[in-house]
C-alpha cells in the first residue's frame, strides 16, 4: 500500500510546528528568547496550519491499512483544531505565568497535544483510536502544573492525571472487551455487527466502558470531577487550551463511534440519560460559582450534555449538529477565555467582583464577553443559538422528547449565571482599586471572535453543509 | 423592493454609524433623524391593501433549505398596525431622552435602535425561527437598557426581566421544532392551513402560551413587569409598554389561535378566568400604589387583561377590540410614561405626593396628563373607549357572565386614574411651584400622541378597516375548521404521535 503524504497535509504541517519548537526548546536555560529562539513564529505558521487544514478539506483516502482514514469528517475536525491551536497559541504568547525559559516547551506541549487531537479525528480502528488519545493526552499532563510556582496548579495536575490514567485504562478495559466479543478492531467492520444488548451484552458493555474515556475527555457528569479544579488550578492560557480542543477530540471520536451503532440500542439511552444529567448538573453547580473559570467549567460540563444531544439524535443530521455545535463551541469558550486572558494581566484567578465596570474600563472587550457570554447560553442572533437550534431539532421525535425538554429547561436555569456575567460588566461600578489595563491589541482579535460568532448566527449555512456533507458520507 | 427587510434592517444599519459621532448632542440628533427617517421609509406603507386578507410586500429567500428555514417577511393587517406603532415609537422615545439620559448616549441610542429592529422584525416574520430570533434578540438591548440606564434597583429589575421571559421562551422553541417535526415547515402561512391532532395541539399550545402569558403579561406571571417598569428609565419605560407588551397578545393572535384552535377553545375558560383575574387583580393593585409608575404598570396588567379577553372570546368584536386595545394602550401608557418621566426630571422623585398640585403651575402638563389619564380609563371620545367598547360587546355577546365580571374592572380603571389625576392636579404642592411648564421638545413628543387619541376615539374606522380582512379570515378559518376527534381511534403517523408518546417513554 503507498502511503500518499498528501492526505495527510494538515498533520505534516503540524508537525513542523512540533519540529520547530522542538528545536526551540534546546536553548541555553537563562538565554533571552531571541533571533532563531523568538516564537514570534508561531502564531503564522498556526494561521498557516489553518490555511492548509482549509486546503484540503476535500481529501478522502485510506492510510496504514484502512486504520486512518481521511473523510470529510476528519478534515472538519482538523480544521477546528488547527483553529482552536492557532487562537490559544496567539492567546498564550505572552502568558504571564509562563517563565520565558518554560514558554518553548509550553507550547512544544500545546502543539503535541493538538496534532495527537488531529490523529484521533482520522482514527478508525480501536488501538489507533486509542494510541493517538494517548498522545493527545501526555502532553496536557505535562503542560497542566505549568504556572509559575503555585501549588493549586499541581494539584490541578495531579488531579487531572489520575483522572485521566483512570478514564483511559477504564477505556483501555471496554477495548478488551470489545475485542473479545467482536474479534476486530476495523470500525467499519464494527459497524456491521450487532450492538443490541441482547445478542452481545458484553460488547455492549464493552463499548461504553470505552466511551467513557472518551466522557472524561469531554468533561461528562459523572466523568467530570476535574474540570471546574483544571481550570481553577492551571494557568488563564493553559485552561483555555483544556476547555476546548480537547472536546473536539472526544467528539469526532464519539461520532464515529454513535455511527456504528443503530439508533435503537441501549447504548444511546445511556448517552441520553448522561445528557441529561451532565447539563443539569452542569448548570445547577455553576449557579453558585464566583470565579470565572470555574463558572465556565461547570458550563463546559453542561455543554458537553448539549452536545450528546445530537449524538442521542444517531442520525446524520444529528451527528452533524453535534459536530457543528463542538466547532461552536470552541469559539464560545474561547471568546470568553480571550477576554479573560487579556484582563489577567498578571495571570491569577478572575473572580466574578473583577469584571465589575469593566464596560467603562474596556468596552470593546466587555462587548465581546457579552457575546461570548450570550453565545453560550444560545441566544439569538449568535452561533450559539443556531448550533443549539440544530441540535434539538435533529433529535426531536427520535424517541428522546423529554430530553429535548430538559435541554430547553436547562437554557432558562443557564441563563442565570451567564447573565450575571453580563450583569457584573455593564452594571456594576468598579470599587476603588485602579485596575491594569487589558493586554494591548486583545480588543482586535476578540472582536473578530465575537464577530465569528455572529456571522455563523446568522449564516451557519456554509460551515454546517460541510459537516453535513461529513456525516452522511460516513453514515452511508 | 424590500419594503420590510429595508424598515427592519435600517435601524440596526443605522447603529454602526453611532460609535463614529463624537458628541452626546450629535448622537441624539443623529437617532432621531434615523427615526424620522424609518417613518418616511414606511410611506410605501400606504399601498397596502384593505381588501385582502393575504400577506402583503412578501418576502421570501432560501436560507437553509435543508432545515426548512427561510427568510419569510410579510405583513398583515395586524402586523400593519404594531409596525406603525414601533416606528411612532422611535422619534418619541429618543425625544423623551433627550436631558433624561446623560450618562453613556450613543450605548443608549444604540439599544435603541437594536431594540426597534427587532421589534419590527417580531412583527413582520413569517418564519418560525427567524420569528424567534426577532423575539430573543430583542431581550439583550431591552434588558441593557434597564440595567445600566435604570434606577436603584436596576440589577434586581434588568436580571428578573430577563430570566422570566427568557425562560417562558425556552419551550416556545421546544413548540417551534415539535410543529417543524409534525407540519413539515417552518412558515407560519402554511402551517395554518393544517390539522393537528389535539393531543399535539395540547401540549403545543401550553408551551407557546407560557411564552406569550409572561410576556403579555397575565395575571400571575405578571411580577416582573412592575419591577422592570419603575426602574427603566423612561424610553425604556415607554418601549416595553408599548411595543413588548403587544408581542405577547400578538403570539396569541398570530400562532396559538391559527396553529392550534382546538387547544384555544379547550383552555379558552382558563385564558378568560386569567384574563379577567389580570384585569381585576390589576386594577386593585394599582389603586393602591403610591409610585406613580408602579400604578401605571399595573394599570397596563389590566388593561393587556383586556387583550387576552378579547382574544379568547373568539368573536369578532373581540377581536378588533382586543386589536384596540394593544394600539390604544401603546399609545396612552406611552405617553403617561413619557409624562412621568418628564415630570421625574424636575422633581426627581416618582411618588405622588412629591409630584402634586400640578394644575396650577404646569397646566399644559396637566392638560396631557388629564388627556391621557382620561383616555386610559377609556372615556368616550377618546382611543380606549372604542377598544374597551369592542371588548365588552365581544364578550357579552359570548358569555354575559363573564361580561358582568369585567365591569368592576372598568370602573376600577376610573378609580385609580382619577384618584392619579386628581392628587396630582389639586393636590397640596410641595416644591411644584418652582418648576416650570412644559418645554417645546416636551409638546413635540406628546402631540402626535394626543392627535392620536382623538383621531382613533373619534374615527376608528380607517384603523378598523385595515385590520377587518385579516380578522374576518382568521375568524372564518377558526370557526369552520375541520375538528380532530378528542379521542384519536386512528393511528397517528409516527411523526405526529412521538410528540406526545416520546415525551415519557426512554425508548422508541
Amino acid at each position: 500500500m503507498k502511503f500518499d503524504f498528501t492526505l495527510i497535509l494538515p498533520e505534516l504541517v503540524q508537525l513542523l510546528i512540533i519540529l520547530g519548537l522542538f528545536f526551540q526548546t534546546l536553548k541555553k536555560p537563562g538565554t533571552e528568547n531571541k533571533g532563531v529562539f523568538s516564537l514570534g513564529w508561531l502564531p503564522w505558521a498556526a494561521a498557516a496550519g489553518i490555511a492548509v487544514a482549509c486546503f484540503s478539506i476535500r481529501q478522502s483516502g485510506f492510510l496504514c491499512w484502512g486504520a486512518y482514514q481521511v473523510d470529510g469528517l476528519s478534515q472538519f475536525f482538523k480544521m477546528a483544531v488547527a483553529l482552536g491551536f492557532a487562537i490559544t497559541s496567539l492567546n498564550a504568547m505572552s502568558a504571564p505565568m509562563v517563565k520565558d525559559d518554560k514558554r518553548a516547551d509550553y507550547f512544544l506541549f500545546f502543539a503535541l497535544s493538538s496534532f495527537g487531537l488531529m490523529l484521533m479525528a482520522s482514527s478508525v480502528e480501536l488501538i489507533t483510536i486509542y494510541l493517538s488519545l494517548e498522545i493527545a493526552s501526555y502532553s496536557l499532563y505535562a503542560v497542566i502544573p505549568v504556572r509559575g510556582e503555585d501549588p493549586r496548579a499541581a494539584e490541578a495536575g495531579i488531579k487531572y492525571i489520575l483522572f485521566g490514567a483512570a478514564a483511559t485504562a477504564v477505556a483501555l478495559f471496554g477495548l478488551s472487551y470489545i475485542l473479545a466479543s467482536q474479534h476486530i478492531t476495523y470500525l467499519y467492520l464494527l459497524a456491521a455487527k450487532s450492538w443490541a444488548w441482547a445478542d452481545s451484552p458484553l460488547a455492549v458493555t464493552g463499548i461504553t466502558l470505552f466511551m467513557i474515556g472518551f466522557f472524561f475527555k469531554l468533561a461528562l457528569f459523572p466523568f467530570h470531577f476535574w474540570c471546574p479544579d483544571v481550570y481553577d488550578g492551571t494557568n488563564n492560557e493553559t485552561a483555555a487550551y483544556a476547555a476546548t480542543l480537547p472536546k473536539l477530540g472526544a467528539v469526532v471520536i464519539l461520532i464515529r463511534l454513535v455511527a456504528l451503532l443503530k439508533p435503537e440500542i441501549e447504548v444511546i439511552t445511556i448517552l441520553a440519560v448522561l445528557s441529561a444529567a451532565s447539563m443539569t448538573f452542569g448548570n445547577l453547580a455553576a449557579l453558585i460559582q464566583t470565579d470565572v473559570k470555574r463558572i465556565l467549567g461547570y458550563s463546559s460540563v453542561a455543554h458537553a450534555g448539549y452536545v450528546l444531544v445530537g449524538l442521542v439524535a444517531a442520525s446524520p443530521a444529528g451527528l452533524s449538529a453535534a459536530g457543528f455545535y463542538s466547532l461552536i463551541y470552541l469559539l464560545m469558550n474561547l471568546t470568553c477565555f480571550w477576554v479573560i486572558c487579556s484582563l489577567s494581566t498578571d495571570g491569577r484567578n478572575l473572580m466574578l467582583d473583577d469584571l465589575n465596570g469593566l464596560y467603562k474600563r474596556a468596552p470593546y472587550l466587555a462587548f465581546v464577553l457579552a457575546v461570548g457570554a450570550f453565545a453560550l447560553v444560545g441566544l439569538p442572533p449568535t452561533a450559539g443559538f443556531m448550533g443549539k437550534f440544530f441540535l434539538l431539532t435533529a433529535a426531536w421525535n427520535r424517541g428522546y422528547n423529554w430530553l429535548i425538554i430538559i435541554a430547553a429547561l436547562n437554557t432558562a436555569i443557564s441563563i442565570y449565571y451567564y447573565l450575571n456575567i453580563v450583569r457584573h460588566v455593564y452594571t456594576q461600578e468598579s470599587e476603588g482599586m485602579q485596575q491594569e489595563a487589558p493586554r494591548s491589541g486583545s480588543a482586535i482579535w476578540g472582536g473578530l471572535l465575537a464577530a465569528s460568532l455572529l456571522v455563523l448566527g446568522v449564516i451557519p449555512q456554509s460551515v454546517l453543509r460541510w459537516m453535513e456533507e461529513a456525516t452522511r458520507q460516513m453514515m452511508r | 423592493m424590500p419594503i420590510l427587510s429595508i424598515l427592519t434592517y435600517f435601524p440596526l444599519a443605522a447603529c454602526f454609524i453611532l460609535p463614529f459621532l463624537r458628541n452626546e448632542k450629535s448622537v441624539r440628533v443623529f437617532t432621531l433623524l434615523v427615526g424620522i427617517a424609518e417613518v418616511f421609509l414606511a410611506l410605501p406603507l400606504f399601498r397596502f391593501s384593505m381588501t385582502t386578507p393575504d400577506y402583503q410586500f412578501v418576502e421570501k429567500v432560501a436560507w437553509m433549505p435543508q432545515w426548512g428555514l427561510t427568510y419569510y417577511m410579510g405583513m398583515d393587517g395586524i402586523s400593519l398596525l404594531m409596525v406603525l406603532l414601533t416606528i411612532l415609537f422611535l422619534p418619541l422615545c429618543v425625544l423623551c431622552s433627550w436631558s433624561y439620559i446623560s450618562k453613556r448616549v450613543k450605548e443608549f441610542h444604540f439599544c435603541l435602535l437594536l431594540m426597534t429592529s427587532a421589534c419590527i422584525g417580531v412583527f413582520l416574520a413569517l418564519d418560525l425561527v427567524l420569528f424567534y430570533i426577532f423575539w430573543e434578540a430583542m431581550l439583550v438591548p431591552m434588558f441593557l437598557l434597564i440595567a445600566v440606564w435604570g434606577g436603584p434597583e436596576r440589577r434586581y429589575a434588568s436580571v428578573k426581566f430577563f430570566l422570566y421571559t427568557l425562560a417562558g421562551s425556552t419551550l416556545l422553541l421546544v413548540a417551534i421544532i415539535a410543529l417543524y417535526k409534525a407540519g413539515g415547515t417552518f412558515s407560519i402561512p402554511d402551517l395554518t392551513g393544517q390539522t393537528f391532532p389535539f393531543r399535539f395541539q395540547f401540549w403545543v399550545f401550553l408551551a407557546m402560551a407560557l411564552a406569550f402569558a409572561i410576556k403579555v403579561p397575565m395575571f400571575p406571571f405578571h411580577t416582573w413587569l412592575p419591577a422592570a417598569h419603575v426602574e427603566a428609565p423612561t424610553a425604556g419605560s415607554v418601549l416595553l409598554a408599548s411595543i413588548l407588551l403587544k408581542m405577547g397578545a400578538y403570539g396569541f393572535l398570530r400562532f396559538c389561535l391559527p396553529l392550534t384552535p382546538d387547544a384555544s377553545v379547550y383552555f379558552a375558560p382558563m385564558m378568560i378566568a386569567v384574563s379577567v383575574a389580570s384585569i381585576l387583580y390589576g386594577g386593585c393593585v394599582a389603586l393602591g400604589q403610591k409610585d406613580m409608575k408602579k400604578l401605571i404598570a399595573y394599570s397596563s396588567v389590566a388593561h393587556m387583561g383586556f387583550v387576552t379577553l378579547g382574544i379568547f372570546v373568539f368573536t369578532m368584536r373581540g377581536f378588533q377590540g382586543a386589536l384596540m386595545v394593544m394600539l390604544n394602550h401603546g399609545i396612552t401608557t406611552g405617553a403617561l410614561f413619557m409624562l412621568v418621566g418628564a415630570i421625574y426630571e424636575r422633581s426627581h422623585s416618582r411618588e405622588i405626593a412629591n409630584n402634586m398640585g400640578l394644575g396650577k403651575y404646569l397646566p399644559a402638563y396637566m392638560f396631557f396628563f388629564g388627556l391621557f389619564a382620561l383616555s386610559s380609563l377609556g372615556f368616550p371620545g377618546t382611543n380606549s373607549f372604542v377598544g374597551e367598547l369592542l371588548v365588552l360587546l365581544g364578550v357579552f355577546k359570548a358569555n354575559p357572565w363573564v361580561g358582568a365580571a369585567v365591569i368592576p374592572g372598568v370602573m376600577l380603571g376610573a378609580a385609580y386614574m382619577l384618584r392619579l389625576g386628581q392628587k396630582l392636579a389639586w393636590g397640596e404642592p410641595t416644591q411644584a411651584m418652582a418648576w416650570k411648564d412644559l418645554n417645546a421638545r416636551e409638546w413635540s413628543y406628546l402631540v402626535p400622541l394626543a392627535i392620536l387619541v382623538f383621531y382613533i376615539g373619534l374615527a376608528p374606522g380607517l384603523i378598523l378597516r385595515a385590520v377587518d380582512p385579516t380578522l374576518n379570515r382568521g375568524l372564518e378559518r377558526f370557526t369552520l375548521r375541520p375538528r380532530p376527534a378528542i379521542v384519536e381511534t386512528v393511528a397517528l403517523p409516527n411523526t405526529q404521535k412521538g410528540v406526545y408518546a416520546g415525551l415519557f417513554s426512554l425508548s422508541r
